[in-house]
């Protein structure tokens, strides 16, 4: 899946998450913007998981910030 | 200057805020004077022990104490070294013997804490290019140890088979793995389902760590565990314990069947580069070890004793973190902090200790009172606590 259908796929992936309904772009942070906590992120990590049949591990995780982020690093792990 | 300390700032409002209300603080309680497995003075009250890991009640037993005395006398207070050079004593190779013979297997390695056997363990086994996979309820000990190796970690869903099964598939090939469960998780009391998991991982050319902590002495045949119960122990490559529940002291272990095990001596961090535990330490945790082989009636009396709380306590309408007794530890669980902080205090006024747990240690940031009961309560003992919570529960408007 090239980059922009993925962002289509994730788009719809984290609607249920974003409860407060915020305006996610590109640079929009999980932790800061969309104040997700652990249990979340982790319920959201497994749904992308799924979807995408790939693992995301905690290392990875650390390194993705902002939606834009997730996006590329998606895009990459799926081959 | 940027104050390191900022960080804190809203754990310190938080305390802050708690504290204002009036209530004692649950996190700086001193133990007076200990009377018994089961009753200490705390304030200047007789009260219950009702927190303690405490399981077989083995800290007051006769035989331990004499073993750890004689200890002082003939080996002196401490072994000021590591175990790979000044630190092994002949206690130190008795409680591993012990371990061996508890256990059934080929090796064991004496930490001083259980806290440093998972963070040795862990950290020395799967290193770089090896993935972790861990149920992400694991203890912090599991997790520190995950942070200091260098391999990629991957977490699923608390007690989730089909999760965990998912992310194992998924791991590229020709990758270690390593499967980290538990036996008992401590937060709720609940047990992992170990013989489904492990089937699984080793479909999946995963090696298996089983930290054992809660379940050491009373769950399995041989008291060796939640693996041992339910079949499974030969599966499993390596299982963590403690000396600080149910053995009744501090230090911890790992013991395995791996034909290289005795490597880890060598290039375990946590293992070399810290002091051995003291001679009376290993004395009474040989002599307790060996006692627990031995402990069926004891063992009865602590299940006995974990039903009747928990019927107790749920006919007298407190949501409990499980809906069977499926270990020595049933966990309340409180609305919120505050009510928690409130029904803790409430229940310490009665004559009652137990375990404050809130997040982060805690999953799905509930607030638990948590009891893990010991083999020492009485029958009257515990009808007496089901009394203390039924009242501070009225009191602190939680039943
Ligand atoms: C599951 C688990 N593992 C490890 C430990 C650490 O044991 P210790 O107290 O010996 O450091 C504990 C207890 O704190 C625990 O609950």
């Amino acid at each position: 899946m090239d980059r922009a259908a993925t962002a289509n796929r994730i788009a719809e992936l984290i609607e249920p998450f974003n409860k407060k309904g915020i305006a996610i772009a590109e640079d929009t942070t999980f932790a800061g913007d969309l104040e997700w906590d652990s249990l979340t992120v982790m319920d959201f990590v497994a749904a992308i998981e799924d979807e995408f049949d790939i693992i995301i591990t905690m290392n990875q995780q650390a390194e993705i910030e902002t939606y834009g982020q997730l996006i590329d690093a998606v895009t990459k792990l799926q081959g | 200057m940027t104050d390191l300390f900022s960080k804190f700032d809203p754990l310190i409002e938080q305390r802050r805020a708690l504290l204002a209300g009036g209530v004692e603080d649950p996190f700086n309680l001193v133990m007076e004077r200990v009377l018994s497995p089961t009753v200490a003075v705390c304030n200047g009250r007789e009260t219950i022990l009702l927190g303690t890991y405490n399981y077989m009640g083995m800290t007051f037993d006769p035989d331990v104490i004499l073993a750890g005395k004689q200890a002082l006398d003939d080996f002196g207070s401490g072994t000021t070294g590591s175990r790979v050079l000044n630190g092994t004593y002949a206690g130190h190779r008795a409680v591993e013997d012990a371990l061996k013979d508890f256990y059934g297997m080929e090796h064991a390695m004496v930490f001083s804490t259980g806290y440093q056997a998972n963070l040795g363990i862990i950290s020395t086994v799967a290193g770089k290019g090896d993935y972790i996979v861990l149920d992400i309820d694991s203890h912090a000990s599991i997790w520190d140890g995950c942070k200091m190796g260098d391999a990629e970690v991957v977490p699923f869903k608390h007690n989730d088979i089909v999760a965990m099964e998912k992310r194992l598939k998924r791991i590229p090939e020709g990758a270690g793995k390593l499967v980290v469960l538990e036996g008992v998780y401590s937060m709720l009391g609940d047990i992992a389902p170990l013989k489904e998991m492990i089937a699984i991982a080793k479909e999946n050319g995963a090696m298996v760590l089983v930290d054992e902590a809660h379940s050491m002495g009373f769950i399995g045949p041989n008291g060796r565990g939640v693996a041992e119960e339910q079949g499974v122990l030969d599966d499993v490559d390596f299982v963590i314990g403690t000396f600080s529940k149910s053995v009744g002291t501090v230090g911890g272990f790992c013991v395995s069947n791996h034909p290289k095990f005795e490597i880890l001596r060598l290039v375990c961090r946590p293992y070399v580069f810290t002091a051995s535990l003291p001679p009376s330490v290993v004395h009474t945790a040989a002599t307790s070890i060996r006692k627990l082989m031995h402990a069926g009636n004891k063992r009865a009396h602590l299940w006995e004793n974990s039903r009747t709380l928990h019927k107790g306590l749920r006919d007298r309408g407190f949501q409990l973190g499980t809906e069977e007794p499926q270990s020595a530890i049933i966990s309340v669980i409180m609305p919120d902090l505050e009510r928690g902080a409130g029904m803790w205090e409430a229940l310490l006024h009665e004559g009652l200790y137990v375990n404050l747990a809130r997040p982060p240690a805690t999953p799905a940031g509930m607030t638990l009172l948590r009891c893990s009961l010991c083999a020492e309560h009485t029958a009257e003992q515990v009808q007496t606590i089901i009394g203390m919570f039924e009242r501070a529960g009225k009191k602190a408007g939680i039943i």
